[in-house]
């Protein structure tokens, strides 16, 4: 259904990245490397995060064409397991991570499965509906502290021997889970499989016809999807040591379809593009003042008017090659 | 008399009104909502916004103009209303042919830029509005006390809906507004105007939100905020009826007030909640929804 | 991606007062006041762009430039978000060089700025949030709680109510963690004093219609409606209760946490009989009015509320510990420096501060005047008594704050 009114991306056929995408993506990789020493680890963190978001986010509308307005339920509760299981169980940060993404990965699972069931609108208003339903839970829960959130939560040491106190140390663990995700979402397009999600994309009917079970198809993208969302909450709980509503609350579903369509949808640079643009200008307007929603509503309108395809998606049809 | 759950019959009754009263503003918003998306295909959230408006038109009108509530009833809406039609011809007319997704972002992206505006120039915590003096009082029903003014809402309310219902379903202007949406090329052969129609719907959709701006402003803080709040219910009870029904549209808006009023009751941490978990049942078993016809 | 970099220089629109005055005991030769407010959103009124104001107006009356102190400032919207909240903080502390932030209403982002300040060892000056936290369990060294808190706004009503025969409540409360706060601290002023609590509801925060709640409040009989929400809920809830003829039927409501733009907000026709405790009121002295009339001057015809006042008062006391300690790298030094120094300035005359970073000062009792007694506008409250300055706050023993024991 988003496909509707172009095509978003081209299908590559090979499963290996081709050579432009290559020196992209090294050139991606050598900017986060040396990146902290540069500017403030804290902020690329953030923003790392909701580069992950954003991708796992894409992933769903960009390949399989499913709206999801309710994906702030996987940030979200990801990030409560983990900054609980950190703080109050004492689990090391690799374990908490683990757990809040698994926990994402099951929501997924029973969201997906009464979710894909629907297209469209309504796909996006059921997913929204769940998802208030889990952030209602999250308010009520006596373990996620209301309003004040999950703070305090400790870092931890990674592995045992890794101290996480150190921002820039953080930074460069945050970096190889974002790549960890980033590399998956690739490969997963990439495959036979992404292929098969594809042309669910552009024709069901056509996909059933040929025998493909696509609802399995759909629900597997969308656990996915979830889970990878879940890593990226997790990250974020342990990063800011901090779990809060903010992140399962549903404008933080509506910042994810902001992210992506800002730096294309479909496209594969486009949501780490969009979130950097994104958090940089929240980041800058925190200190306008009442301007912050005034300017994020002018970027949407002038979005929508005028590149539909995004920063990233401009860009590919400008060099006639996908990015 | 035997109780129900605890709860004396007489409040259960004052409870069941104020739900319907509620539901009156629920049943005027997603009606402008579900018009706007049977005729443009657009999901305007900016509905909420247009109501706010709506109920800062009357406050300026009275600060400014000195004009009484019930000028603003008329005054208010119309000028919300010119101010869709000019939205709807600079910008939303480019996204028909789209998929939702862009009427909904660029409608979102409106409704944070003139609630950021007005919050700039007004601040946060609202403008007194009074009761008009015609209204003032109430009525001892016995089971409770009913404020005159929001008798007079859901009257107002009522008869609005309906004369809605009644235009589109049942006058000839209506059943060209239908046919333009089933088939817009047709209905044009035909000599009709449609874009002009179009233009127009929307205004008239935005004027029907502003309207219940309006009736809100007396008893709601009118502030910034006051449609954000309120929107993404009034999406869901659109959802739920089935989108583009207008009958679906109204009665869903009565029926949740109503369920809401009684959530009030019996779980009040919830009464937030309870609309979406309705919409997640709905959807799962009647897909396009109670009154919707196909997906 | 020098972007950052270049972004938070233009961001940091700082007002240098006395240039060229650098003195070489503070930390990168200035004095940085972070101020961390909510711009855009429920509290912009009652803070927001005046919090700054006033920051500003208490270097100017310090006279800080000519004591050779530079001082600068910076703000940013912390957007009612913890994350939002304590991202700004670390990066302030990290990157920007802040000595210390000041103000931020919304008790989440307080606790959470609470931890990141003890963490960096900066000062952070709380005026305009409400936890009583902030001086309890989650105490810090480095953190002085100014202007009031639940604890003593449930006190000063509570109690007050309670005496005069208002002995039977119904809680009307947002469903969120410092409304259950406000609603258990009154609760428990109210059985103190012998009152009892007939009934309570809790609302989701941001509800626009309290009618339902209002006609449980009804039949509950209870003498007092209590309003443990605040902002916009509580000044829907007001206005409801008017129409809904909660006053005219015998019942009075209690507002625990209004300010006086919600007053203005409400209107006198509204808002009038309403009881509340606050730290501050400008037309209570020549001294408060003068100050009100230059906040109004600078912020939109706003007269200054509580927190305004504290941010005002918690800034002068700050830059005279400076004065003192001539250092502002190690911020709980700073703060043990105010403690130690009674406190005294124009607004809020004389006071200390305990050991658990309460400040404390006299409370005072309002009540909101009818239309026909308000001879100017802002002139809204009629003083009812004067909670002292020994029993406004919760007793330190019974904070359960780890600072205390040793």
């Amino acid at each position: 259904m988003v496909s509707a009114g172009y095509s978003i991306g081209t299908v590559a056929t090979t499963s290996k990245m081709p050579r432009y995408q290559l020196y992209v993506f090294l050139g991606m990789v050598a900017v986060f490397l040396v990146a902290p020493f540069f500017i403030y680890p804290v902020f690329l963190m953030k923003a790392l995060c909701f580069a992950l978001f954003a991708c796992a986010f894409n992933l769903l509308i960009g390949y399989v064409g499913l709206l999801s307005f309710g994906h702030a339920m996987f940030l979200g509760s990801a990030g409560y397991i983990a900054a609980h299981g950190a703080k109050i169980w004492g689990l090391p940060p690799e374990l908490a991570i683990l757990a809040g993404t698994a926990v994402a990965a099951f929501i997924g699972l029973v969201v997906g499965w009464l979710a894909i069931r629907r297209q469209g609108i309504y796909f996006a208003m059921i997913t929204l509906a769940l998802a208030q339903m889990i952030f209602f839970f999250c308010l009520q829960a006596k373990f996620t502290g209301g309003e004040d959130g999950i703070q305090q939560v400790p870092r931890g040491t990674l592995f045992g021997f890794i101290d996480l106190r150190s921002d820039l140390t953080m930074y460069f663990v945050v970096l190889a889970i974002f790549l960890f995700g980033f590399l998956l979402i690739y490969r997963v397009i990439h495959s036979p499989f992404g292929q098969i999600i594809k042309a669910i994309r552009e024709n069901e009917p056509r996909a059933i016809s040929l025998g493909y079970k696509t609802d399995h198809y759909k629900l597997i993208v969308f656990v996915l999807s979830a889970t990878l969302s879940g890593l990226a909450g997790s990250t974020k709980a342990i990063v800011f040591q901090l779990a809060s509503l903010t992140d399962v609350n549903w404008p933080m579903s509506g910042e994810v379809v902001l992210i992506t369509l800002l730096g294309g949808l479909g496209t594969i640079f486009g949501p780490v593009v969009g979130a950097f643009v994104l958090i940089s200008l929240e980041h800058y307007l925190a200190q306008l003042g009442a301007w912050v929603t005034i300017t994020q509503g002018i970027i949407f309108v002038i979005c929508v008017l005028t590149f539909r395809r995004g920063i990233v998606g401009e860009i590919a049809r400008l060099v006639k090659k996908p990015l | 008399m035997f109780d129900f759950l605890g709860i004396p019959p007489q409040a259960l009754f004052g409870q069941l009104l104020l739900g319907l009263i509620n539901g009156s503003f629920y049943a005027m918003l997603s009606l402008g909502l579900a018009v706007i998306f049977g005729l443009l295909n657009i999901i305007n959230f900016t509905h909420g916004a247009q109501y706010m408006m709506g109920a800062f038109g009357a406050y300026f009108l009275l600060q400014y103009a000195g004009l009484s509530y019930w000028w603003a009833l008329v005054m208010s809406p119309l000028l919300v209303g010119a101010t869709g039609i000019v939205i709807e011809r600079l910008m939303l007319k480019h996204l028909y042919k789209l998929d939702h997704l862009y009427g909904l972002l660029l409608t979102f992206g409106l409704a944070l830029i003139i609630e950021g505006l007005l919050r700039n120039e007004y601040g946060s915590s609202g403008q007194p509005y009074r009761i008009p003096e015609q209204l003032l009082g109430g009525t001892n029903l016995g089971f409770m006390f009913l404020p005159n003014y929001r008798a007079w809402v859901i009257v107002a309310s009522l008869t609005v809906c309906l004369a809605t219902w009644y235009v589109i379903e049942r006058t000839k202007l209506g059943a060209y507004l239908r046919a333009a949406t089933e088939n817009p090329t047709l209905v044009q052969a035909f000599g009709i105007n449609v874009p002009r129609m179009i233009t127009l719907t929307y205004g008239f959709g935005v004027a029907l939100a502003a309207f219940a701006g309006v009736l809100a402003a007396p008893i709601y803080q009118v502030a910034p905020q006051m449609g954000a709040n309120l929107i993404i219910v009034v999406f869901a009870v659109v959802v739920i009826g089935g989108m583009g029904s207008i009958m679906g549209a109204i009665i869903t808006g009565f029926g949740l007030g109503v369920i809401e009023g009684l959530t009030k009751v019996f779980y009040p941490e919830a009464s937030n909640t309870v609309i979406f978990v309705i919409m997640a049942l709905v959807l799962l078993v009647k897909p396009a929804g109670l009154f919707g016809r196909t997906a | 991606m020098k972007f950052t970099r270049t972004m938070t220089l233009a961001a940091t629109v700082a007002l240098a007062i006395g240039a060229g005055q650098a003195q070489a005991q503070y930390s990168d030769g200035t004095i940085k006041i972070g101020v961390l407010t909510d711009m855009s959103s429920l509290y912009t009124d009652l803070s927001g762009a005046g919090s700054l104001l006033a920051a500003r107006l208490a270097a100017e009356d310090f006279g800080a430039a000519a004591k050779g102190m530079k001082v600068e400032f910076v703000n940013a919207d912390h957007q009612n978000k913890a994350d939002v909240g304590s991202a700004v903080a670390r990066q302030w502390y990290d990157v920007d060089k802040v000595d210390v932030i000041v103000d931020t209403p919304n008790s989440g982002v307080a606790l959470a700025v609470n931890n990141v300040t003890k963490e960096k060892n900066k000062v952070f000056l709380v005026s305009g949030a409400a936890s009583s936290d902030l001086t309890g369990p989650q105490c810090s060294p480095n953190t002085v709680h100014w202007t009031y808190d639940t604890w003593a706004l449930a006190n000063g009503t509570g109690t007050a109510i309670v005496k005069t025969g208002g002995d039977s409540w119904f809680f009307l409360t947002a469903d969120y963690a410092f409304g259950h706060a406000l609603e258990r601290d009154t609760e428990a002023v109210v059985a103190k004093n012998g009152g009892k609590t007939l009934g309570k509801v809790r609302h989701p925060l941001n509800s626009a219609d309290f009618s339902s709640f209002l006609l449980q409040a009804q039949a509950s009989k209870a003498k007092i409606v209590g309003l443990a929400n605040a902002g916009g809920d509580t000044t829907n809830a007001i206005k409801q209760a008017a129409e809904f003829g909660i006053v005219r039927g015998g019942q009075s409501l209690a507002g625990l946490l209004v300010f006086l733009t919600d007053v203005h907000a409400l209107g006198l026709q509204t808002a009038q009989g309403l009881i509340m405790t606050e730290a501050w009121y400008w037309d209570a002295n020549d001294n408060n009015r003068a100050f009100a009339k230059r906040m109004a001057a600078g912020n939109k015809g706003i007269h200054p509320t509580m927190i305004h006042a504290g941010v005002y008062s918690a800034v002068t006391h700050y830059l005279k510990a400076l004065e003192a300690t001539k250092n502002d790298s190690d911020g709980a030094k700073v703060v043990a420096q105010m403690k130690s120094t009674p406190t005294d300035d124009a607004l809020f005359g004389k006071g200390t501060i305990r050991q658990d970073g309460r400040k404390v000062h006299d409370m005072y009792l309002f009540e909101v005047k009818k239309p026909s007694e308000s001879k100017a506008p802002w002139d809204y409250y009629k003083q009812r008594a004067v909670i002292p300055a020994a029993q406004a706050f919760r007793p330190m023993a019974e904070g359960n704050c780890p600072l205390v024991k040793g």
